[in-house]
């Protein structure tokens, strides 16, 4: 996984409650068996027109958005299913970070598996950031994770919090496999411990 | 010292290691696998020159996207979901884990077939690439669903990285009124928490009414727990568990089920345990609901009408609008009124023996609408087996339904059982976000009573006044 890097970019806005992860990813892209090539189908239902064509209303095919790296978005985002393909079709059309008031708790995780960033902030700070946002391509705004910052166009910044391991983890670009595999004789131990005490498992 | 929850202890028991943050790393004891949030899991194992740590824990059947009609065991249609089980076929047999396949009477929806076979068993903790796997929480087992680098991570060391979550109880109270099924609770709660109320809570549901219900009545009250937010969804064992366990197939014998129960009957919130958050309905004040709109959460009862956007707060009054928007209906209608012309019976969430046998006495001697499209998807080769046996699957044909072989089928429409554009759907599955059953199509979930009685009446229908 590539290291997470502090950058500055197009954020754009999607102020929409409840984004599941059926509009981030319809589920006849799921029938892929790679991980990559998603980008193209983020947002699909949204994002073309029944006859293929791109809707012009739909954000990210605003010129001022095509190349956004950010997406501030409305409360509960990417809920509903498991589906890793929404992170990948994300970080596949170049998003590297989602702000929003609250996330679900599986596509939350599923962030992190891909180097993207998910930010928890307050609905105020949120407001601040949605108006920022709609302002265009001139106005970007800078991520620091190292700092655990938001800044606007206008120079206010906002804190956030991350889990001080994913955030190591984003930073260093750490494969969450190998780390726990350097635990295999805890694993060991603990599997012939509970051997003797649930033997039916 | 204070007490601990069920999901306390069954965090303890399976903490292998745990780091100086909190982040804990947890023991898997059974993962369930399905072929579409497995294949890059599979190839990532194979490109690191990885195995399959414990197989004998790891179970995988093909669900998602089989056909449910006949000779799908022979050649499946379309190619990126025949490419999506052949891999599957080949990933369990390379890395030797345990396979359902379609040609297998026993397969059928991963969420049926473990609790079925007795993989799922109470105390256990249970990951599936596959959001609904909080279905197994019904046992008293923690169980929840997660991505594809976690499944891959779940294949290659057992465990998962863990943060914990919080504790809530859900409470329901007193008993059912006659006509209010398990979807009835969890819809409810859900309309009454919203889509984000369980987010960063593990929910254990208990109260008299819960205590009621019978282990399939749980496992729809706890499947929607994800649609609530929640990590997962747990109700502690008790006798009706353990008389439902015992004697499946992979459920423990002799002396190993004695040990068991020693252990299950610990399986308990204490008395002085901390909760952080509670919240408590009154089984006697839950009505028979369908939801109105393009969330789990637009849920109403079905004496009710389709709610005016403005009455709602922030972000939600936009959500409304294009809801009704999408759904095509106008605040101030009557639910009952709402004309449908699909019915899909079926899912993990409603596609067990009892499910079908609540629908089939409802459609009994009786024919579903002219013109509507109903069909009855069993959730496993078993559960239809059963029903043919009893005599259900002859009162659905005879009343119109299709019937169908077993799998997700319409509920997430990856095969070829979808909604046209416009369509409207009375459905006993768990989402009815946009394009879910169908680009365009338009779901109202509800009971399997009720969806069988909107077949018959072409409308949503109170199911109250058919008893």
């Amino acid at each position: 996984m590539d290291k997470f890097e502090s950058f500055s970019g197009v954020a754009a806005p999607m102020p929409l409650v409840n984004i599941d992860t059926d509009m981030i990813i319809p589920k006849q892209f799921l029938k892929t068996i790679k991980r990559s090539g998603l980008g193209v189908n983020l947002f699909a239902e949204m994002r073309y027109l029944d006859d293929g064509s791109e809707n012009p209303d739909f954000v990210l095919n605003n010129p001022a958005y095509r190349n956004a790296e950010i997406i501030v978005a409305g409360d509960n985002f990417g809920c509903g299913s498991s589906r890793e393909h929404a992170p990948w079709a994300i970080k596949d059309f170049g998003i590297k970070c989602v702000i929003s008031t609250s996330f679900a708790d599986i596509f939350f995780n599923n962030c992190f598996k891909n180097g993207i960033l998910p930010i928890v902030l307050p609905q105020e700070q949120v407001d601040v950031l949605m108006k920022d946002a709609e302002k265009g391509s001139n106005a970007r705004l800078d991520i620091d994770l190292e700092n655990q910052t938001v800044t606007t166009s206008e120079g206010e910044s906002f804190h956030f919090e991350v889990d001080p391991f994913r955030k190591h983890c984003l930073l260093e670009g750490l494969d969450d496999i190998g780390l726990t595999l350097e635990k295999a004789s805890a694993i060991d131990s603990f599997e012939s411990q509970a051997s003797q005490a649930r033997p039916w498992v | 010292m204070t007490g601990k929850t069920l999901y306390d202890k069954i965090w303890d028991a399976h903490l292998v290691h745990q780091a100086e943050d909190g982040t804990g790393l947890l023991y898997i004891d059974r993962h369930l696998v399905h072929e579409v949030t497995s294949p890059q899991a599979f190839e990532g194992l194979r490109m690191a020159g990885r195995q399959v740590r414990a197989p004998e824990k790891t179970i995988a059947v093909p669900d998602h996207n089989v056909p449910t009609t006949e000779g799908r065991d022979k050649v499946i249609e379309n190619e990126d979901s025949r490419i999506q089980v052949e891999a599957l076929d080949k990933n369990a047999r390379d890395f030797g884990i345990n396979y359902y396949p379609v040609s297998d009477v026993r397969q059928g929806i991963v969420h049926i077939v473990g609790p079925e076979q007795g993989w799922t068993l109470p105390g256990m903790t249970v990951v599936c690439g596959d959001s609904h796997t909080a279905t197994h929480g019904a046992f008293g087992a923690l169980a929840h669903g997660i991505g594809t680098s976690e499944v891959e991570h779940v294949l290659a060391t057992q465990t998962l990285i863990q943060s914990k979550s919080k504790n809530m109880k859900v409470e329901i109270t007193g008993q059912l009124a006659p006509g209010v099924t398990a979807k009835d609770i969890t819809l409810s709660v859900i309309g009454k928490t919203g889509t984000a109320g369980g987010t960063g809570y593990v929910i254990e549901y208990c109260g008299e009414a819960i205590r009621s219900l019978s282990m399939e009545g749980r496992m729809t009250v706890c499947n929607m727990a994800i649609e609530g937010g929640a990590r997962a969804g747990l109700i502690a064992p008790d006798e009706t568990t353990f008389a439902y366990v015992k004697g499946r197939p992979h459920a423990p014998k002799g002396a190993q089920w004695e040990a068991a129960m020693e252990w299950w009957k610990t399986l308990y919130s204490d008395d002085d345990a901390h909760w952080d958050k509670v919240v408590t309905i009154r089984g006697e004040d839950i009505a028979p609901v369908v939801t109105w709109g393009t969330s789990p959460e637009d849920v109403l009862p079905i004496t009710d009408v389709v709610p005016d956007p403005t009455a709602f707060k922030g972000g939600k009054v936009e959500a409304a609008k294009r809801a009704l928007d999408y759904m095509g209906l106008t605040a101030g209608t009557p639910l009952k009124e709402i004309k449908i012309d699909t019915v899909f019976i079926g899912s993990c969430t409603n596609g067990r023996i009892e499910d079908l046998r609540a629908a089939a006495a409802i459609l009994k001697g009786k024919k579903i609408k002219d013109g509507m499209r109903a069909m009855v998807v069993p959730g496993s080769g078993l559960v239809r087996a059963q029903a043919e046996e009893e005599g259900l699957a002859d009162i659905f044909k005879e009343a119109g339904f299709e019937w169908r072989l077993a799998g997700c089928s319409m509920c997430l429409a990856m095969n070829p059982d979808q909604l046209a554009p416009g369509e409207r759907c009375a459905a006993t599955s768990n989402r009815n976000f946009e394009g879910r059953q169908g680009k365009g199509g338009r779901t109202h979930l509800m009971s399997p009573a009720m969806a069988a009685a909107a077949a018959i009446t072409g409308h949503l229908t109170d199911v109250r006044e058919m008893m």
